[in-house]
């Protein structure tokens, strides 16, 4: 029990050290680094090698990024299974349907609860 | 100007100063971590509940992107994310404020031209090529299931 | 490269009447927090926007400078004003409402310098009795434009600089007291080929080496000669480089180097990075601190030279690279 929570933090720690690493040595914007996560996460899902690290860590693979790559490639995958090759163009959307609509949703909702704010610069 | 671009660009890598590393790794490091153990919490939290494994997954994201909204329209996230960097940009919480912080700041332009259309201004990008390698992978799956 | 020597322009009859300056909390609350004539604490006031946020920096510093001067809107003759934002709103929302002859101008942070050596040459050559440089910037509506929505936890290196939320107004009349506009330099157009939009200290210091060069060599002046040779927002990476290539020809100018970005903050205690930028900063920092020092007599002469990166995130986009420029104005108090 608790050696899951020790895994789920020293890997989800570390993919965003690479992150981070990443950041601070090439000087990648922000939406770049997303998306090569998210790519990154489809391509390891595919080869079927990000599966062993999600049972391993749990939330430390499937709340990166690359957990959402990895869940588009599993998608797709059991699509692709059942319906052919029109699954290929199902998977994805299915399994992200719904990280993408919360994210809309709630981000629909915040906007219209919320102001934007000035980042007050403090310490 | 007596100096050439190619001088001038080692001047400027020579002197500006890189990130300091020694900071920002251990804090992206131990903030994301603390994210995915949430994230694991919340996962035991709703298979607990009696959700499968598949749907505790989804609940668990619904939530994070919940909390994400919650603390991006309060202002916190961003204070955050000062110290947290790559911290609280590779979760699934990094997502949703750049989904919901874009339709915060471009409210002021209009709901349909600036809420709804500036909202993946960022994360647009992770969609399209997330959605593209996975279209990819899939015919090749198809391809691979034929022989 | 140096192919034209440009002009230096002297002036005998200008001199700044009035000056002012507005800042947000941010710069409020930094080390010259106190100097500003008004601090607007919410960095909003009653505007709805960010835009209108900054447009209202600029009616309210012009609106300063004029009640200073105990002038109305009908006895100005000419404005030159500008700010950071696409078709210059900040300058013409601002300044709309005042009725007065407006020619907007647009150098990014050098916009101070430019509207400064625009009016002391107009005023000078007896076009107008008086003309009124004022720029101004706001951190929230360049953010907007220029990097990501506010709230967005994006990263900034260690080389980024804050856009100071600020502006800044001073009238322009014949020489009657100082500080005394004696002297200005245009700068020329120098991509150093700087690609990183979080540098733009790197941007802009080639240029400011141009022109402080030239005008050294025009004027036969050397950094002893001034109280303080100010740039307008080289930040630390800006100011560093500038001194190697200054040190390059033998000159060594740190000792008199200011630079408004590095002193418009507390670097220490607030996270601003390389120093403040934006047509505000240098803008405010000169109403607000060094133009007082040159009419009290506490500094006789200074060299202002505000550099600007005239940065376009569609030419960054597109693989481009970032050219500087910087202006030379040369204030005197005799």
């Amino acid at each position: 029990m608790l050696m899951e929570y020790v895994w789920a933090f020293l890997i989800g720690g570390l993919l965003c050290a690479i992150g981070q690493v990443m950041i601070d040595l090439t000087r990648l914007t922000p939406a770049r680094i997303l998306t090569s996560y998210v790519v990154a996460g489809v391509i390891l899902g595919g080869l079927g090698w990000y599966q062993p690290i999600v049972d391993l860590a749990g939330g430390g693979a499937t709340v990166p990024l690359t957990g959402f790559g990895n869940l588009l490639a599993k998608g797709v995958r059991e699509a692709v299974d059942q319906n052919g090759i029109l699954g290929a163009f199902m998977g994805g959307f299915t399994n992200a349907a719904v990280g993408l609509a919360a994210a809309v949703f709630f981000g629909l909702l915040a906007a219209l609860i919320f102001k934007s704010g000035s980042k007050i610069n403090e310490t | 100007m007596n100096i050439s671009n190619q001088e001038y660009s080692e001047l400027a890598k020579r002197i500006s100063p890189p990130s300091a590393m020694y900071k920002t790794i251990p804090m992206a490091f131990v903030i994301g971590g603390g994210i995915c153990v949430i994230g694991e919490a919340l996962m035991n939290l709703y298979q607990y509940m009696g959700v499968g494994i598949d749907q505790a997954g989804m609940w668990t994201s619904m939530t994070l992107i919940f909390l994400s909204a919650l603390l991006t329209g309060l202002k916190l996230y961003d204070r955050i994310a000062q110290h947290a960097g790559a911290g609280t940009l590779v979760p699934i919480t990094g997502f949703a404020n750049s989904v919901v912080s874009p339709a915060l700041d471009f409210k002021s332009e209009g709901f349909v031209l600036g809420l709804g259309a500036k909202m993946f201004v960022i994360a647009g990008p992770v969609i399209v090529y997330g959605i593209s390698a996975s279209i990819i992978y899939g015919i090749i799956y198809y391809i691979s299931t034929l022989f | 490269m140096a192919i034209c020597e440009g002009k230096t322009l002297k002036f005998s009859n200008a001199s700044i009447l009035t000056f002012a300056s507005v800042v947000g909390k941010t710069e409020g609350d930094g080390p010259h927090g106190d100097e500003f004539d008004e601090v607007i604490e919410d960095n909003k006031g009653d505007s709805d926007t960010w835009e209108q946020a900054e447009a209202m920096l600029q009616k309210k510093a012009l609106t300063h400078a004029m009640d200073k001067a105990g002038l109305f809107p009908a006895d100005m003759d000419l404005i030159f004003a500008g700010d950071l934002l696409n078709q210059c709103t900040g300058s013409s929302y601002g300044l709309k409402d005042f009725y007065i002859p407006f020619l907007g101008i647009y150098g990014a942070c050098s916009t101070f310098a430019e509207g400064l050596l625009l009016s002391a040459a107009m005023v000078n050559a007896g076009y107008v009795d008086n003309a009124t440089a004022v720029t101004s910037s706001h951190f929230s509506s360049a953010e907007r434009q220029y990097r990501f929505p506010l709230n967005y936890g994006g990263v900034r290196p260690p080389t980024a600089q804050w856009t100071a939320t600020a502006a800044g107004a001073a009238i322009v009349t014949s020489a009657q007291k100082p500080p005394y506009i004696r002297a200005a330099t245009a700068g020329k157009i120098q991509d150093m080929g700087i690609k990183d939009q979080n540098n733009m200290g790197a941007a802009m210091a080639g240029a400011a080496y141009d022109t402080i060069t030239r005008h050294f060599k025009h004027m036969g002046t050397h950094p002893e000669t001034y109280d303080a040779v100010i740039t307008g927002d080289l930040g630390q990476v800006g100011s560093d480089m500038l001194y190697e290539l200054m040190l390059r020809d033998g000159i060594g100018l740190k000792r008199y180097h200011k630079d408004c970005g590095l002193m418009i903050y507390d670097r220490e205690n607030q996270d601003v990075h390389a120093g403040g930028s934006g047509c505000g900063c240098s803008a405010s920092m000169m109403c607000a601190h060094f133009l007082k020092k040159v009419q009290s007599g506490e500094m006789k002469r200074i060299l202002y030279v505000a550099t600007g990166a005239l940065m376009s995130p569609t030419m960054v986009q597109q693989g481009g690279s970032i050219p500087g420029i910087a202006h030379a104005v040369e204030i005197c108090n005799s």
